[in-house]
Parts: C-alpha cells; structure tokens; sequence
C-alpha cells in the first residue's frame, strides 16, 4: 500500500466571493465566478473591467438610456437547472436589426463553480436553457442548410447580426457594448442548435425551450414571468396535438366504427323484405287520382326503421307517389311523399341523364306491428303507360348514422392538423424560410 | 510498491514521487522546481505563486475514467486570451498516466498518442482535416497560450515556458486531439470529452457559498 502524501504546508485556499470596487465610480462590485470571468461590469456606472487584472482595468464605458430595463432576475439569485444549482452573474441585451425594426433579447450568464457556465435566453417571454456544445455540429450542405447534432437533424431558421447593446456582471468573454456577432439559429423543436461567429472564431450551443413559469419556479421568483407573445423559434407545438396521433386515432376509430357496422349489418339488423307488389298506370290523358291501400303486412322485432323503395320505368317522364305507412293497430301513420323522375337525350356536349329510375326513404323510429301502405300517385298528365314496384324493408342499415360517426373523427383530425400548420406556419413567420410567403409591394425581382 | 523518495536539495524537505516515470515536482514547502536525474534532484528554479484559479479539481483530487481510478498528480496552467485552463497530470490505477483538462469547467481527458509525421506548427490552418487511428480529425482553432505555472509531478521538464502553441482538432463525436508545438517535436494527444458527474471525482476543493 502506499503512504499517503504528505500534506501541503499550508491548506489550499477556498476560493471565496470576492467584493471589490469600480475603479471609475467606486461602487461595489461583487465577483461571484471565483475569477473565471472574462470582464466585469459595474452595476453602477457602468464601466466594462477586466476581471482578470486585480486593477480592474477599465475596457469601456457605455451610456445607458433612463428607459432600459435591466434584467428580470436580478444578478445573484441562484435557481435550480437539471438539478444543479445555477447563479445569475451577468446580463446582455442583444439586438438584431431586421427590415428596419430592431428586435432585442436577453441573455442571462448562469455560473456553478463546478459544472461552469450556462445560459439563459429571453425574447417576448419566451425562454431557452443553453449549454455550450461539446461537440461539432455536421453542417448537411442543403438549401436550407442543415445541421446534425447527437443524432438530431437541425434545420436552419435564421441567421442575423447580433449586437451587444446592454451589459451587467460577469461575462466568461471579452463583452463589449457594440459588439457584433453573426448568429445563426437551426431548430429542432423544442431545442436550438446555435452558431456564434465573431471573427474566425465560432462557437456552438445548444438550448431547450423553457416556459416562463418553469424559469420563474426555477430562480423561485414571486409574481408571474412575462407572458409568451407569438409562437417561438423552437416552441413545442402543444403536446396534446399531435398530428400524426390524432390520425392514428382516427384510423384506429374508423376501423372500429367499421367493425361496428359489420356487427350491425350481421349480427343485430335483420334487414328484411316485408312487403313487395308491383303496379301500373295505363297511358292516358287522366289526372292524379285515385289513392288506394296495399296488402297488410307486419313489422316485428324492436322498434326501427323501415325503408320504402321505389322503382318505377319513367323515361323522360316522371311519376311522384304520396305514401302514408299506417298502423292497423293504432291508426298511427307516417306522410312522406317521394318522387322518381328520369330524363336523358343527346346534346352538344354528348348523352346526358338526369334522376333515377329507382328512390328510396328510410322512416325511422317504427314500432312493430301490423301495418299497411296508402299510396296516392301523381304524374303528368298525357303520360305513357308506367309500371311501379314498392318494397318494405324492417331494420336495414343506416350508413348515414356511420358517416356521421366518422364525420365526428375527421372534423377533430382536420381541425388538429390545421392547427398544427398554423402552428408551424406562425413560427416560420419569423424565419428566412417563411412557410407561406407573403407579396410585398417593396420586394424586389430576383 | 514502494515510492522513490528524496529530499529537496533547496530545504531538505521529504520528496516522494506518487508516480515512478515522473520527471520533475515541485517542492510543496519552498516551492522549488525539481528534476529528476539519475543519481538525485536538480532544482532548477521555483514557481511563482500561482495566480488564483477556481478549477474544482486540486492535487489528490480522486476520480474514475474508463472504468479505472485516477489520481491528480501535477497540473500545468495556461492561460490565453480567453482564459485560463488547467492540464492536470493523472495517474491511472494501472501505472499509465494521462491528462485531464479542465477549460472553464469543460472536462476531457486525453493520453499521448505515439504518430509519427505530425504537421508542423507553420503548416497547420483552422479547418484543416488529419485521420489519426482511422478517425478524422479537424483543426478547429490554434491558441497561442501563456505558460503560467506547474504544480506537482509531470511526465516531462516543464519549467521555462512562455508561449507555447497549440492546435485544437474536434470531431462529430466525443472525441478530439490537441498538437502541443511545446517542444521542437509536436506531441499529440488524443481524446475525448467528459461529463463532470460521469468522473466521479472526491477530493474536489469547496468554494465559499456552494
């Protein structure tokens, strides 16, 4: 075994927070990073030090308009991200300038003296957990350009200058107000790959989305976060809106509606004829007239529907039957009248046809029973000889109950998936790549 | 096993070596930079204090990397423009030593690599692509780094440094390679990049607060 060594004479020193004050203002500045920072800036007066000379070297001071707004968490405050505990220690605000409008964020440094620095980024509510990359992302040459990432397909989203604007605390870089980088934003919801390039030098992270009151419960903040406006870069779509989910469900519940049909049509409706005659109308010139009953015929089983059917030889002509289905019994009857009309010939463009020879109806709700039909017809008058049938049937299928059903499961599917494009189409509203381009009179011609 | 042990030809002080195929230690009492030769120890100059650092990790910090335990011997610390960082020397359970860097608390170990034609220090450009044991390997940026100060046992002299060149080469992975153009042969060192917890390390210094 060996000896253990021998100790130092003196013990290491515990890196301690350090309280110094602003070489320009005097003010206190405390130096939370145990000297890991690049460059400090006062609180106060707002100098840009160089926290790595014990002097603090002034690098630049910048002016700040009265209305600027400092950061939401304030420098300090230490929250819990993964389960590790994280410390704000600087703020930037940055700023892009697109079609004349500048938009700004916020970046938040986050400082553990052991798992090191971590980012915070905030637009319009909208928050991102970011993490140096440890590896190199592979650039897909595309167009759009794409990039992969532990196993993950990135698509470009945008790219813009980004400029420092507004800084406080402690950076792990040389920050300067006014300093440009060009940034360039793949997403892959809910995570962002993100390049960095300032001079030769690029730099990858990696961020998640986070909402507001994840960020808020956290840093333990009181109040409410800022609300989320619009729909951000790397938003997860809500999760309870699954495109392809709500059409496996669709799938899976018109294949049930399916088999209930099947069950319907084999097991449960008898679908049976019950009555059948045929008549004729001899040609002539006489009115409709003339109504007259049919043979009685019974209805069993459960109360259901009935389906009259009526086929009649009309050519070019046309014959309508006022029907009256009565219960023998109870004298209750059902009125409905129904026409067949057929008409064809020969144009310009080609044969052409109108109507059927055949209609049927179906009245629902029909108790059992011995019943019988009134049937009265009407036709034109000069009419040819027409030969009509009527058939009854007890409790036949009603495929329109079944399209309903299904209507029922596509109307939500639809509904989702449009959602869901809206969804995408809001968010690449923002990018280089908008999913719906939209005319405007200043573009120009390529 | 027993440790070779000397004393300090500056203050007498007891020197044990941890590592058998050490070249050069520091005094822990006067701080005298001694190297190894074959009959006893040549100081051959002292160090500095070395400027505060906040690296987690200090001598004897204790730690488990493929499956093998290690042992922070020595450290070199450099810093560049932007920042400081820590080499810490480690010797592995199995008598091999190795490197394990700790870049604004980013993590990677790595051990020589014994290739021969490396490229030179002026013939080496960022982008550049060199394939070392079948893996592809890209320059991704070249750091002129101040030598700042050594601790501990290391495998080689390492005392009157300034600037020293280095050559950064990442890949898809993990993995990754550095060219140390310390010397007049450029050393390579491959690889890869770790997670703070998966090394398990004790012995961790504290900071005030945490």
């Amino acid at each position: 075994m060996s000896a253990a060594p021998p100790p130092p004479p003196q013990p290491p020193t515990k890196p301690q927070v350090k309280a110094i004050n602003c070489p320009k203002c005097g003010a206190a500045i405390e130096l939370r990073s145990f000297g890991k920072a690049e460059t400090v800036v006062c609180g106060s007066c707002h100098s840009i030090l160089d926290a790595t000379d014990p002097n603090l070297k002034i690098l630049q001071t910048f002016e700040i308009k009265m209305r600027e707004a400092g950061p939401r968490i304030p420098l300090g405050k230490r929250g819990k991200l993964r389960g590790v505990d994280y410390e704000v220690i600087g703020f930037q605000r940055r700023s892009t300038l697109v079609d004349g409008t500048r938009y700004s964020w916020h970046e938040y440094v986050l400082f553990n003296p052991y798992k090191g620095f971590r980012y915070l980024t905030e637009y319009d509510g909208h928050w991102n957990d970011v993490g140096p990359c440890k590896m190199l992302p592979t650039i897909v040459p595309s167009n759009p350009p794409k990039a992969t990432y532990l196993g993950e397909t990135y698509k470009h989203f945008q790219t813009c200058t980004a400029e420092t604007s507004y800084v406080l605390g402690e950076f792990p870089w040389q920050v300067r107000v006014g300093e440009e980088a060009e940034v360039t934003d793949l997403i892959s919801p809910p995570r962002v790959l993100s390049s960095e390039k300032s001079g030769d030098e690029i730099t990858w992270s990696l961020g998640e989305y986070m909402y507001g009151r994840d960020v808020w419960a956290a840093f333990q903040m009181p109040g409410n976060p800022p609300p989320a406006v619009g729909v951000f870069e790397n938003q997860p779509a809500p999760v309870n809106e699954s495109v392809k989910g709500v059409w496996s469900a669709f799938a899976l519940h018109s294949v049930l509606l399916l088999a209930l049909l099947i069950v319907f049509s084999v097991f449960i409706l008898r679908d049976r004829q019950v009555f059948s005659a045929s008549y004729s109308l001899d040609a002539g010139p006489q009115k409709g007239e003339g109504s007259f009953v049919t043979d009685e015929f019974e209805l069993g089983g459960r109360t259901s529907n009935v389906e009259v059917t009526t086929h009649a030889d009309v050519d070019n002509n046309w014959i309508y039957l006022n029907y009256a289905l009565i219960n023998q019994g109870t004298g209750q009857a059902w009125d409905f009248g129904r026409e067949v009309s057929y008409y064809h010939g020969h144009d310009s463009d080609g044969n052409w046809s109108e109507g059927s020879r055949s209609d049927s109806v179906i009245v629902p709700s029909v108790p059992p029973g011995t019943y019988y039909l009134r049937i009265e017809p009407e036709f034109a008058a000069n009419h040819p000889r027409i030969n009509y049938a009527v058939q009854v049937k007890r409790d036949v299928p009603v495929l329109g109950f079944f399209g309903l059903g299904f209507l029922a499961l596509l109307v939500p599917a639809i509904a989702v998936t449009w959602r869901r494009f809206n969804f995408e189409r809001l968010r690449w509203a923002e990018s280089d790549h908008p999913l719906v381009t939209t005319s405007s009179s200043s573009s120009e011609d390529d | 096993m027993t440790q070779p042990v000397a004393n300090c030809p500056n203050c007498g002080a007891k020197i044990v070596f941890q590592w058998s195929s050490s070249v050069q230690t520091v005094c822990t009492y006067c701080k005298s930079i001694l190297v190894r030769t074959d009959v006893d120890l040549k100081r051959v100059g002292q160090v500095a204090d070395l400027p505060p650092d906040s690296s987690p990790i200090q001598l004897n910090t204790e730690g488990i990397y493929a499956n093998k335990a290690f042992r922070a011997i020595g450290r070199i610390l450099y810093e560049y423009e932007q920042g400081g960082w820590n080499e810490w020397h480690i010797l592995m359970n199995d008598g091999t030593s190795a490197w394990l860097s700790d870049a604004q608390d980013e993590y990677a170990v790595s051990f020589p690599a014994r290739i021969q034609n490396l490229p030179p220090a002026d013939g080496i450009q960022v982008g550049q692509q060199f394939t070392w044991n079948k893996q592809p390997y890209t320059v991704s940026v070249i750091t002129q780094a101040n030598y700042r100060g050594v601790e501990g046992e290391l495998p080689f002299e390492f005392w009157d440094k300034t600037v020293v060149t280095f050559a950064d080469l990442r890949t898809p992975s993990r993995k990754f390679a550095t060219l140390d153009y310390s010397d007049d042969e450029p050393a390579l060192y491959l690889g890869e990049f770790v997670e703070f917890e998966d090394l398990h390390l004790k012995n961790l210094r504290t900071f005030e607060g945490w």
